[in-house]
């Protein structure tokens, strides 16, 4: 961290004063755009989305990007919304290289062309992922609220594996989809991806408002664990499986960004420069701008950061547990969703005095009667 | 753990894979689709002499005598070495022609 000539170093300190210790940061996410084609009820975008005219210039990027380098950044995923959605795109991704980043583009697939992807593969695209919501038009199109999406993927997915991007596909797995992650794995495969990412919805902001629709059901997450077991063996070599498991079904929480401040950072579309990509959805917590201060004293010397770095914010039953250093004391934002409280032990925890209430309610949305979708939109006007 | 290649496979580093410097830790490290791994020296070492040509037989060989170390240690170690990267898609394999 940079320190004025003459002044006494700042000392970081948590929510509580406590003096932390900054690392250094291994990936970055850079959601360049909330603009998407596609409007899935469970996109990890918050539900306020910022519109074309608040994001950041490419310009802005190219030096966001060389500040996260120098502050150890090797990773970036460019994300969204759909990066597609922005011209400058390749761009965007040349500046991303040209700073020294590993570059993996997630995206939708919808809205790039055949052309474009060649475009992307000049600007520097490392590895592609690639979204996938169902399996066949009927539940890939209406889980994702665009009709056509289903054929417009599999036709990006063979210009990706045409062009020798490495391609990982990303499944995003709930109540109305996990029957068929068998049928998911067995597509991956078929595609030439290297990577299947199995993701079981968190549910936040969008998925929140869906949650009736989207809980799984106890059997269905033991039945994703059976799949992803026996297809990790199956594939040994030849697919990697990663995945991520339904937490409200879990015993401990997941140990949310490996710890808060603690490997990683997210840019939002505005600038905002965010500990995980849900942390607006903890209302009292400020977030400074890349407009305003740069990274690497937001990452070592910001209130948002530091607030839950290291161990001594954390309350009872976390501070006397042995698993503190393993799980972080899970996730702030769903802390604040489920407890009201954002340093409150993550009630999916078992050892939390709320899990009971949230395993009841969990099985309460799992066995609702229901299939309707809040699709995620724009408001309009504004 | 059963091995996931034979002494004539031809390792090599696939598109999106690339070992280089971590100028801000002053590591080594092995980037991939959404990871980057650190590397001790031997595995370094290892995976710079992957170059698409040679099979794991003759940079066994190739080591061994650069070392000065037992040729049967060293191809069991780049044996397991890149076991554990082909099971993460990080090391590819031809055949030798």
């Amino acid at each position: 961290m940079k320190d004025l000539p003459g002044q006494p170093p700042v000392q970081p300190r948590d929510l509580d004063g406590n003096p932390v210790t900054p690392g250094l940061p291994m990936a970055m996410l850079a959601e360049i755009t909330h603009r998407c084609p596609l409007a899935c009820p469970y996109c990890s975008n918050p539900v306020e989305l910022t519109r074309a005219a608040q994001e950041l210039p490419a310009e802005d990027w190219a030096r966001v990007f060389r500040e996260a380098a120098d502050l150890g950044v090797l990773q970036v995923h460019i994300s969204g919304g759909e990066p597609g959605a922005r011209r400058d795109l390749a761009q965007i991704v040349a500046s991303a290289r040209d700073a020294g980043l590993y570059v993996n583009l997630i995206t939708s697939g919808i809205g790039i062309t055949r052309d474009r992807l060649l475009e992307l593969d000049r600007a520097g695209v490392d590895h592609v992922q690639l979204s996938l919501q169902g399996i066949r038009p009927d539940m890939a199109d209406r889980i994702s609220g665009h009709p056509g999406s289903w054929d417009k993927k599999m036709g990006f997915a063979d210009w990706v594996t045409e062009i020798g991007f490495p391609l990982t596909i990303n499944a995003v797995v709930h109540r109305q989809n996990m029957e068929r992650l068998p049928d998911m794995i067995d597509l991956a495969e078929h595609l030439g991806a290297r990577r299947i990412e199995v993701a079981t919805v968190q549910f936040h902001g969008w998925a929140d408002l869906n949650r009736a629709a989207l809980m799984p059901t106890q059997e269905q997450a033991a039945f994703a664990r059976r799949i992803v077991n026996e297809s990790r063996l199956r594939l040994r070599g030849r697919m990697v499986i990663d995945y991520v498991p339904a937490d409200h079904h879990a015993i401990y929480p997941k140990a949310c960004m490996g710890g808060w401040g603690s490997t990683g950072l997210n840019v939002a579309p505005d600038g905002s420069v965010l500990p995980c990509h849900a942390a607006q959805s903890i209302d009292w917590m400020r977030f400074d701008n890349v407009r305003d201060r740069c990274l690497s004293d937001i990452w070592n010397l910001s209130d948002a950061f530091n607030a839950f770095r290291g161990t001594e914010w954390m309350p009872e039953p976390c501070r006397s547990c042995e698993r503190k250093t393993v799980d972080f004391g899970g996730c702030r934002c769903q802390a604040m969703a489920l407890a009201g409280d954002a340093r409150a032990t993550d009630p999916v925890c078992s050892k939390s005095p709320l899990h009971a209430q949230v395993v009841a309610r969990a099985e309460e949305d799992a066995a609702a009667d229901t299939a309707e979708f809040i699709y995620r939109r724009m408001k309009k006007g504004g | 753990m059963e091995p996931l290649i034979e002494p004539t496979d031809i390792p090599y580093l696939p598109r999106g894979v690339r070992l280089q410097g971590d100028r801000v830790r002053g590591i080594r490290v092995l980037q991939a689709p959404e990871r980057a791994m650190q590397l001790d020296p031997i595995g370094d070492a290892i995976l710079s002499e992957l170059d698409g040509a040679r099979s794991m037989s003759q940079i066994a060989a190739d080591l061994a005598a650069r070392y000065n170390a037992p040729q049967d240690q060293i191809a069991g170690d780049i044996r397991d070495f890149l076991t554990g990267l082909i099971e993460r898609r990080m090391v590819f394999l031809k055949e030798a022609t």
